[in-house]
C-alpha cells in the first residue's frame, strides 16, 4: 500500500492543500482534482508541450513532472493569465494574428510565449521559433503563432 | 487522460546522508533528478521503481560557483541555470552555450547536469563536456576522473548507493561544443566537444557510440595544430557505432570528423 503525501501549493493565486499519491502527475491533479481542463494532455510522452505550465515562474511540462515535486510551488496555469474578463495580452494576440485553428495545443503555446516574454521582453523572430522548440502544433505552420508572441511583446511593452 | 504512472513510493530527503540511507535501504529505489528521462520511462513501463527517491530537496546540490581555477556546478543544477550563469558564461562559455541547447526550454527548466551526466546516456550532451573538460566527479563518497567515469551504455563507475554531488570543471584556454541535433528531441546525433589546456588537447565524442568516447589520434593532431584543417578524417571501428533510422554507421563515421571540425573552429570564434 502506497501512502499518500499531502502537497500545498499555490495554483493561480489560491492556497490547495490535498492528499496526493506519489504516482499523480502534475497535470493530473491540475485536470483531474482541480478541475482546471485548460492544460490540455497533448502526447503524455514531453515531446508536444500542450500541458505547458509555470511552476515558480519557469516553464514545465505538466505531463512529467509529479505533484509531489510541486509541493510548495506556485503554479500558473491558462485559466490563471487573464484577469477576469480582460485577457492576457498573449492571448488577445493570439486572437488578432490568428495563431490558433482547432486550439488544442494553444494553452501550451502561451503558457510557453508567456515565459519568454516574463524573461525577454523584445525577443527577435528567430528567437521566439527558437523558444517554441518544445511546442508543437499540427494546424498553424506556426507562423500566426510567431507572430502573436512577437505582437503582445510588442503590446506589452507599449503598456509598460 | 493521461495514461498515468504505476504506483512507487516516494521520499524527499533533505541531506545527501539522508538520501544514501533511503537508496541502501530498499534495492529498488530509484534516484529522482529532473526527472526528464526517468518520469517518461517509467511511463512507458521501461522502469518500475518501488520508491522514488527526490533530489529536488537538497538546496546544496544545487550551486554553481567559481573555485580558484575550477567551476564547482552543484548536480541539481538545472540546464537553465547553467545555461544563464555568468560565472559559466564567464569561465566556460562552451558549456553554458551547451547546456542552452539541450531539449527545449521546459526540459532545461526541469533537467539537471547530474541526472544527464549520470545516465551515460548515448546521445546526451553533457557527457561530452564532462570528458573533454576533465571534470571531476564528485560523489557522496570519493572523486572520481571524467576518464574513469563512462563505463557504457547507461551505464558509468557510480555504485548502487551512490549519489553524484557535483562537478569541477578546471578552466580551458578554449574550448567549444558542436553538435548535429536530431531535429525533433535534439539530443545529438554526433556531439563533439573540443578543450585545450595550454598545449594539451582533448576531445569527446557522443551520439556516435555506445557511450561518450575521447578522440586521441585527432587530439594529438590538434596539439600540433589548434586548426579545423588538422581534424582529418575520423576512422572509427564501425561495428562499435550507433545505428538508427537517421544516421547509419557509416554517416556516423563521417559526421564525426565534420562536427570535430566545426568544434574546433568554434573554439577559435
Amino acid at each position: 500500500m502506497i501512502a499518500e503525501s499531502p502537497v500545498t501549493l499555490t495554483v493561480n493565486g489560491q492556497t490547495v492543500a490535498h492528499a496526493a499519491p506519489p504516482n499523480l502527475l502534475l497535470v493530473e491533479f491540475l485536470r483531474d482534482t482541480l478541475g482546471l481542463t485548460g492544460t490540455h494532455v497533448g502526447c503524455d510522452t514531453s515531446q508536444c508541450g500542450a500541458c505547458t505550465v509555470h511552476v515558480d515562474g519557469r516553464s514545465v511540462k505538466s505531463c512529467s513532472m509529479l505533484v509531489v515535486q510541486a509541493d510548495g510551488s506556485s503554479v500558473t496555469t491558462i485559466e490563471g493569465l487573464g484577469e477576469g474578463d480582460r485577457l492576457h495580452p498573449l492571448q488577445t494576440a493570439f486572437r488578432q494574428c490568428h495563431g490558433l485553428q482547432c486550439g488544442f495545443c494553444t494553452p501550451g503555446m502561451i503558457m510557453a510565449g508567456v515565459a519568454l516574454l516574463q524573461s525577454e521582453p523584445d525577443p527577435s523572430e528567430h528567437r521566439v521559433r527558437e523558444w517554441l522548440e518544445g511546442n508543437i502544433c499540427r494546424c498553424t505552420g506556426y507562423h500566426n503563432i510567431v507572430r502573436a508572441v512577437l505582437a503582445a511583446g510588442a503590446a506589452m511593452r507599449e503598456a509598460a | 487522460m493521461s495514461i498515468g504512472l504505476v504506483p512507487f513510493d516516494y521520499a524527499r530527503p533533505q541531506s545527501v546522508e539522508e538520501a544514501c540511507a533511503l537508496l541502501a535501504g530498499d534495492p529498488d529505489a530509484r534516484l529522482l533528478a529532473g526527472g526528464m528521462t526517468l518520469l517518461p520511462t517509467i511511463k512507458q513501463r521501461l522502469a518500475r521503481p518501488s520508491m522514488l527517491v527526490d533530489l529536488g530537496g537538497i538546496e546544496a546540490l544545487r550551486g554553481i560557483e567559481r573555485d580558484g581555477g575550477a567551476l564547482r556546478i552543484g548536480a541539481m543544477a538545472l540546464h537553465a541555470d547553467v545555461a544563464a550563469s555568468k560565472l559559466v558564461q564567464d569561465a566556460i562559455p562552451a558549456l553554458a552555450a551547451l547546456a542552452e541547447g539541450i531539449g527545449d526550454p521546459q526540459v532545461r527548466n526541469r533537467g539537471t547536469i547530474g541526472g544527464a551526466t549520470a545516465n551515460s546516456d548515448p546521445s546526451a550532451d553533457y557527457p561530452a563536456a564532462v570528458l573533454a573538460l576533465g571534470a571531476t566527479i564528485q560523489t557522496s563518497e570519493r572523486e572520481i576522473a571524467a576518464d574513469d567515469f563512462f563505463l557504457g551504455l547507461f551505464e558509468t563507475a557510480l555504485g548502487r548507493d551512490e549519489i553524484l554531488t557535483g562537478f569541477r570543471f578546471p578552466l580551458p584556454d578554449a574550448a567549444g561544443y558542436v553538435k548535429l541535433p536530431n531535429p525533433a528531441s535534439r539530443y545529438a546525433t554526433v556531439g563533439v566537444f573540443v578543450a585545450r589546456f595550454g598545449r594539451e588537447v582533448r576531445m569527446a565524442c557522443t551520439g556516435a557510440a555506445t557511450h561518450v568516447f575521447r578522440l586521441f589520434v585527432t587530439e594529438a593532431a590538434l596539439e600540433e595544430d589548434f586548426r579545423p584543417d588538422a581534424v582529418g578524417a575520423v576512422s572509427l571501428d564501425r561495428s562499435l557505432l550507433n545505428a538508427d533510422g537517421h544516421a547509419d554507421t557509416e554517416y556516423r563515421e563521417h559526421l564525426v570528423s565534420v562536427i570535430a571540425r566545426r568544434a574546433v573552429a568554434a573554439a577559435l570564434a
